[in-house]
């Protein structure tokens, strides 16, 4: 049952399939960690950007890897205005307010897509879609392969931004304490929606990195919800670290779930591991107890 | 009369004007869309029992709606049991799987966000489990004979099961009232507002929003039965899908949360809007929740207090201004 030559490539599988996890759910803590509220709209937003690329390839005939700063940039955009258009008018002072703004977004982007792609699912073909390469005992596609460095390099631009530039300064002091940022001379509105934009950013360059080796219709995005929330309260809300490790260790808890127990049990593992955390350690990993 | 007995007497008046709709008319789209309305009012009223009066925003409350018509298909199905018979069944197999969830939840304080994100991950776990496992149907779903008779709870006519749901919502609106009037309504209300305070004052926060859970569950599953009789057919996507769950919280949210009269204004106002879309735009998927989603956040943005805040609100600057001119 333990057999290394069929734990091993698995686990390299969820390794990677757990670094597009990662920045999906880099983006969430990141607008929870700054905004204080949970985005509902995530995974239908990761939908969006699905369909962007998945566009950008069939139409105009753009490689999915080459589309990265075209979908990067777009999300930022709609991610930007979503927060000075809608969430930050929703919020009168209560949380469940903004959760049922996001709902509200998730329903309409879904049901749009829904209404203009059809219910189709699909997909793109690559001239490497389908290459593997050989680690050791495993075969790994191409694609994950990429998505793995690529959500790597990511995760490092993110890390870099919040540490050591401007902004990610004025990310952090408001993220901290909101007041005394404004008093600093902060606009904390533009920082806001600054932290909404990034955090769909990241869902732009996944979807980049997920498109070759993945589908998309309009109800892909609820897979992922889950799943990103998981990772995130996991890896404790807001923090980047837990995130990327939660990440990781939901891509490979799925994947030898999956192994071992058929696929649709496998994702019964993640709701579990969902539940059990928010009831029973709701700091997550890395967090501090509130 | 006080505004306790207004509200009774308000509830006869809706059970008599919409019970008498089947002797007015026989048009099947009319009486159709009576029953679809109530039906909407009955899920809007029972979610409104635990997120407008115990402030718990449950994004999963499909999850005792497929519990409940999970219970009265399979009961008639593999037990044989009379559909009547089922019903309490139902109900009950419905309220403890909200007791189960709320006591988890409850127990150790999950409130806010997380709350409203564990009842989906429940909902989501039990859809896959209904997906999996075999009494269920697995994901062909159960098919529930046709044998029309009132003894059978099934009806030639729209009428029958008008009756049937109206008696559910009345009773819905009973509970509302109660709440609104009694003292479990108080303290309910008190843990929403401030659980410390209410804890301070003697009130158990646990026990009280356990109830709540079970009673709103009670009505989720009493629908989920409704829905298996009238359409005779249930599968894991239609019992625990977000699609009910939406539709629940949305009525409940754009009418006017922790009101009598909210649900049901919601609920009719975004089925005649739905019905409008309909005969605008045929039969296009998506279209209905494209509105609901609009709709939704168009009312937290400027209603935050839902429509019927919105009567409150007027009758308030009404009233401030006649006092105004007195004064």
């Amino acid at each position: 049952m333990f057999d290394l030559s069929i734990l091993f490539p698995s686990i390299l599988n969820g390794l990677t399939t757990g670094a597009v996890y990662a920045l999906i759910a880099l983006g969430l803590t990141l607008i929870y960690g700054v905004l204080h509220i949970i985005n509902f709209a995530h995974g239908a937003s990761l939908m969006l950007a699905l369909y962007a690329v998945y566009f950008l390839k069939e139409r105009w005939g753009i490689d999915p890897y080459m589309a990265l700063p075209i979908a990067v940039m777009g999300m930022f955009a709609l991610g930007y205005a979503l927060q000075r258009i809608v969430i930050n008018r929703a919020g009168h002072g209560k949380d469940e307010n903004i959760l049922l703004a996001t709902l509200g977004i998730a329903i309409v982007m879904e049901n749009l897509a829904l209404l203009f792609f059809k219910s189709d699912t699909r997909s793109i073909d690559t001239a490497y879609s389908l290459s593997t390469v050989a680690i050791g005992p495993a075969m790994i596609a191409v694609p994950k392969l990429v998505a793995f460095a690529g959500a790597l390099a990511v995760s490092g631009i993110l890390f870099w931004i919040m540490g050591r530039t401007d902004l990610g300064r004025a990310i952090r002091a408001v993220a901290k304490e909101k007041e005394g940022a404004k008093l600093m001379g902060i606009d904390v509105d533009h920082v806001y929606a600054m932290s909404f934009g990034i955090g769909l950013a990241c869902l732009g360059a996944a979807a980049c990195f997920l498109l070759p080796a993945y589908y998309v219709n309009p109800q892909v995005g609820g897979g992922f919800v889950l799943v990103a929330f998981t990772i995130v309260v996991l890896g404790g809300m807001g923090s980047f670290v837990g995130a990327l490790v939660g990440g990781f260790l939901v891509g490979v808890v799925e994947s030898l779930g999956g192994l071992y127990l058929g696929e649709s049990l496998g994702q019964i593992g993640i709701f579990a591991i969902f539940i059990g955390v928010v009831l029973f350690r709701p700091q997550g990993m890395f967090g501090a107890r509130a | 009369m006080s505004s306790a007995h207004r509200q009774l007497a308000g509830i006869a008046l809706f059970a008599v004007l919409a019970g008498c709709v089947p002797l007015v008319t026989k048009s099947g789209v009319t009486l159709n869309f009576v029953m679809m309305a109530l039906y909407a009012t009955l899920i809007a009223q029972a979610w409104n029992i635990l997120g407008g009066f115990g402030g718990q925003f449950s994004f999963g409350h499909a999850l005792f709606f497929g519990t409940g018509a999970y219970v009265q298909a399979i009961a008639q199905l593999q037990g044989g049991i009379n559909a009547w018979v089922a019903l309490p069944l139902a109900v009950a197999g419905a309220a403890l799987v909200g007791l189960f969830v709320g006591a988890l939840s409850f127990r150790y304080g999950l409130k806010g966000s997380y709350f409203a994100l564990v009842t989906l991950a429940f909902a989501e776990v039990f859809r896959i489990l209904a997906l999996s496992v075999d009494f269920t149907g697995g994901g062909v779903g159960l098919m529930v004979p046709l044998r029309e008779s009132a003894a059978n709870l099934q009806f030639a006519s729209r009428a029958g099961y008008l009756w049937v749901v109206l008696a559910m919502v009345v009773l819905a609106l009973l509970v509302t009232w109660w709440l609104r009037n009694g003292r479990f309504g108080a303290y309910l209300q008190a843990v929403r507002d401030n659980e410390d305070a209410a804890r301070a004052v003697g009130v158990n926060p646990f026990r009280v929003k356990l109830a709540a859970i079970g009673l709103s569950a009670a009505f989720m599953g009493a629908a989920g039965a409704f829905y298996v009789q009238v359409f005779q057919y249930i599968d894991a996507g239609i019992a625990y899908g977000p699609a009910v769950s939406v539709e629940a919280l949305v009525a409940a949210i754009v009418g006017g949360m922790g009101t009598l009269w909210g649900p049901v204004l919601g609920a009719v106002v975004l089925h005649l809007l739905s019905d409008l879309t309909r005969n605008l735009f045929g039969e296009l998927p998506g279209i209905n929740m494209v509105i609901y989603g609009t709709v939704l956040v168009v009312i937290v943005i400027f209603l935050p207090r839902g429509v019927a805040g919105l009567g409150l609100s007027v009758r308030q600057l009404w009233n401030a201004k006649r006092g105004g001119r007195h004064g």
